[in-house]
């Protein structure tokens, strides 16, 4: 229980359905701030007391466990280093692949429960060939994507009540009518280990702020930033590129190099990706029965699906979308879908181009 | 069916001080007030200092009744260190204290305070020739009469004589011990100099019956210690603020039933927790008593459970009706590593890995059946739980 309003009102629907529900609340931060300010949604002791008064609307016993060293190795300095290898990790699905489904799993299941309930918006769905993980009802809310990374294990111990409302406006009105203190908390959307939602101010703070050069794509020099990591690819505003395209056309962030400190920038056309491929993967439910399969791909939480055909290999995943996916960076991942249905997920370490490469 | 052995967290009103408490609370009028009511209610709060002061071994006046052991604690160090002597900028605390001691001093080393250290024995105590050693030239010093957490009692005349000798002024926080170690401030002072020695010691109502809220700090006469209050000159000028009459007339009734069992009641506690503690060790063989097994508190029985998660062995006792503690928690509610094991030279996963279980007025025999039939396969579940090992 976050403190938000997902999370409470999933605990009541677990509540009324006759499980036996303990309310946890994750301490995921040693530092946390002290009041809640803007979106930002977990951490602070306004949130820790947000889910025990829930908790006790709900008449359930309420604990605060500590995860944050956990946290610390698994999420927050996973996002570092990912960023200082050049790569755009997304925190979230590393919190839930390594904490909320996996140290509060194993702890949960030791200490003698079935399954741990959360408020994300996804659907389990029992089948003959096992659990399957599909869409939630709520297209605009709709997790799956974070959720990508779960397996046929820990989606055996997962429990989501919220996955078939059709819209999170019924969710609040369900928590006001139960009287849930929280119904209309703002929804959380930073990155909760960083207070003021500024990535970059932080990111710069822990790896250092060092000037860069910003090339195009034939290495010459067309300006210069404060630091590679501050960009991500497809990024188009705060360049300040001195020097003008030769043909004037706007100019994006094609590739970040950390390790010269240097950002690449060219076209638009440039950043169209016609194939990405990772070795890091895993299958949400049974594994597919084919090394090669047509699904959908999708390579952000909010991102629209593209059709695409998959190759599996000992390698890793390859996929191949049927037009070009946009702004790809190496450490997003990419979750495969057939219709509603979550197949699984890869962490992009390659992508090609989908147009010949020229300045 | 619920167990409760936390008492060293709060422990249960006692009904003298609940008679009491509520009889006071009928009577109208603001102690500082010159009327008749004024009259009848400081007559009632200069009736329970007298009582408390009987108690404590310390002169009425010396009395300075607080909200609790917090505020009994701020305002001792605070004072001492705003009347330090003018070459005096280091304050002697010892490893282990309690936070309302340790946070403090923090907050005095943002004024220049320099803290010198004390370590901590094996067994949680504090060595006296080591505390004299910190102490020449020191601004202030303080210690603990006993360890609230593992429950081992120091030697606080020892404490006292060697801040007397050389000249420091002393805080002692009794909080823990009130009610099972005897504590006579004056005994404790001797014939320490004016500002030397013993000048001030805490102590909170809630640990020995009487209601959260009510508290005292002891204040030697002769003692140079500014305010941390300021608003009225109440309780020699030194905490502001309209006196809390039915607090103290239950602070005193509780003073006055925990001094008339002393005796009876701290052997039937150290039975009960001598009980306990062979059977816990006999349900779990690798589990181990921290803290003096012999100077210790009557009620405490402080267990270090090698290899499992406190959060769990926690909530798997809480499960099963009994309520025990692991130490201290931050204002989220997460169980923190215990400081006090680290002081001991415990290691962080050992600081992790322990309860303490502490007795009190109504603690009975079921309350230690209750535990030894659910320590063991709480132990069995909460290490294979362990927060740090990965899958």
């Amino acid at each position: 229980m976050s403190g938000g309003v997902d999370s409470a009102v999933a605990a009541a629907r677990a509540v009324e359905a006759g499980h036996d529900v303990t309310g946890v609340h994750l301490a995921l931060s040693r530092a946390g701030g002290t009041l809640r300010t803007g979106s930002r949604g977990c951490c602070t002791i306004e949130d820790a007391m947000d889910a025990r008064r829930a908790a006790d609307l709900l008449g359930i016993p309420f604990y605060v466990w500590d995860f944050s060293e956990r946290f610390r190795d698994d999420v927050i300095d996973d996002f570092i280093s990912e960023y200082q290898a050049g790569r755009t990790p997304n925190p979230c699905m590393r919190c839930n692949e390594k904490i909320k489904f996996a140290a509060l799993l194993e702890r949960a299941l030791e200490l003698g429960f079935d399954a741990v309930c959360t408020g994300h918006y996804a659907n389990l769905v029992s089948t003959e060939t096992g659990l399957e993980l599909h869409r939630a009802a709520d297209d605009a809310k709709d997790q799956s994507y974070v959720l990508g990374v779960l397996t046929a294990e820990q989606l055996a111990h997962t429990y989501f009540p919220l996955g078939e409302t059709p819209s999170k406006a019924l969710v609040r009105a369900e928590a006001a009518e139960r009287g849930l203190s929280v119904a209309q908390k703002p929804d959380s959307h930073d990155i909760c280990f960083i207070p003021d939602g500024d990535t970059r101010g932080w990111l710069a703070e822990k790896v250092g702020a060092e000037q860069g050069e910003i090339l195009d794509r034939d290495g010459q020099v067309v300006g210069s930033h404060d630091g590679a990591h501050a960009f991500t690819v497809g990024q188009r505003r705060g360049l300040k590129l001195g020097i003008p395209a030769p043909d004037g056309k706007p100019r994006f962030v094609l590739e970040v190099r950390p390790v010269s400190n240097t950002v690449v920038v060219g076209p638009k056309e440039a950043l169209a990706i016609g194939e990405i491929s990772g070795e890091r993967h895993s299958w949400a439910g049974a594994a597919p029965t084919s090394g090669e399969f047509d699904c959908e791909v999708q390579i952000r939480a909010h991102s629209e699906p593209v059709p695409a055909h998959a190759s599996v290999s000992a390698d890793g995943v390859t996929v191949v979308p049927d037009v070009p996916l946009d702004g790809v960076a190496p450490g997003q991942t990419a979750v495969l879908y057939v219709g509603t249905r979550v197949l699984g997920q890869f962490t992009i370490d390659r992508t090609v181009s989908a147009v010949p490469v020229s300045a | 069916m619920r167990f409760y052995l936390d008492h060293a967290a709060t422990t249960p009103l006692r009904p003298e001080a609940r008679e009491a408490w509520l009889t006071a609370a009928d009577v109208v009028g603001n102690a500082a007030s010159t009327h008749g009511a004024g009259q009848d209610a400081r007559r009632l709060l200069e009736d329970a200092r007298e009582t408390i002061a009987e108690a404590l071994g310390c002169d009425p006046i010396e009395v300075v009744l607080t909200s609790g052991g917090t505020e009994s604690i701020n305002t001792a160090l605070h004072g001492m260190w705003a009347s330090r002597a003018v070459d005096a900028d280091a304050v002697v605390l010892p490893d282990g204290e309690h936070h309302a001691t340790m946070d403090t001093v923090t907050a005095l080393a943002a004024s220049g305070a320099v803290v010198r250290p004390v370590a901590l024995t094996p067994l949680g105590g504090i060595e006296p020739a080591a505390f004299a050693d910190a102490l020449p030239g020191a601004a202030l010093a303080t210690a603990l009469v006993a360890n609230n957490e593992v429950g081992t009692i120091n030697e606080a005349h020892a404490l006292s004589a060697a801040a007397a000798a050389a000249g420091v002024p002393l805080h002692l926080d009794a909080v823990a011990a009130l009610g099972h170690v005897p504590l006579s401030f004056r005994d404790l002072r001797s014939d320490a100099a004016a500002g030397a020695g013993l000048v001030a010691m805490s102590v909170a109502g809630h640990k020995i019956g009487a209601p959260v809220g009510v508290g005292a700090l002891v204040v030697a006469r002769t003692a140079r210690m500014a305010p941390l209050l300021h608003g009225g000159a109440q309780q020699r000028g030194l905490r502001a603020g309209t006196q809390d009459v039915p607090g103290a007339a239950a602070f005193a009734a509780a003073l006055v039933a925990a001094r008339s069992e002393f005796d009876v009641e701290n052997l039937r506690l150290t039975g009960l927790r001598d009980r306990l503690i062979d059977g816990i060790r006999a349900a779990v063989p690798s589990a181990r008593l921290l803290g003096d097994p012999v100077h210790r508190l009557p009620g405490n029985a402080h267990i270090l459970f090698p290899g499992a998660v406190g959060e769990s062995l926690l909530f798997l006792l809480d499960v099963a009706g009994v309520a025990a503690s692991t130490g201290s928690a931050c204002q989220a509610g997460v169980a923190e590593p215990s400081h006090v094991v680290l002081a001991m030279g415990g290691s962080d996963q050992d600081a992790r890995s322990v309860l303490r279980f502490t007795l009190g007025r109504t603690s009975t025999d079921a309350d230690v059946d209750a535990v030894l039939g659910a320590i063991a396969e709480a132990y069995a579940r909460a290490s294979g739980a362990r927060s740090a090992g990965r899958s």
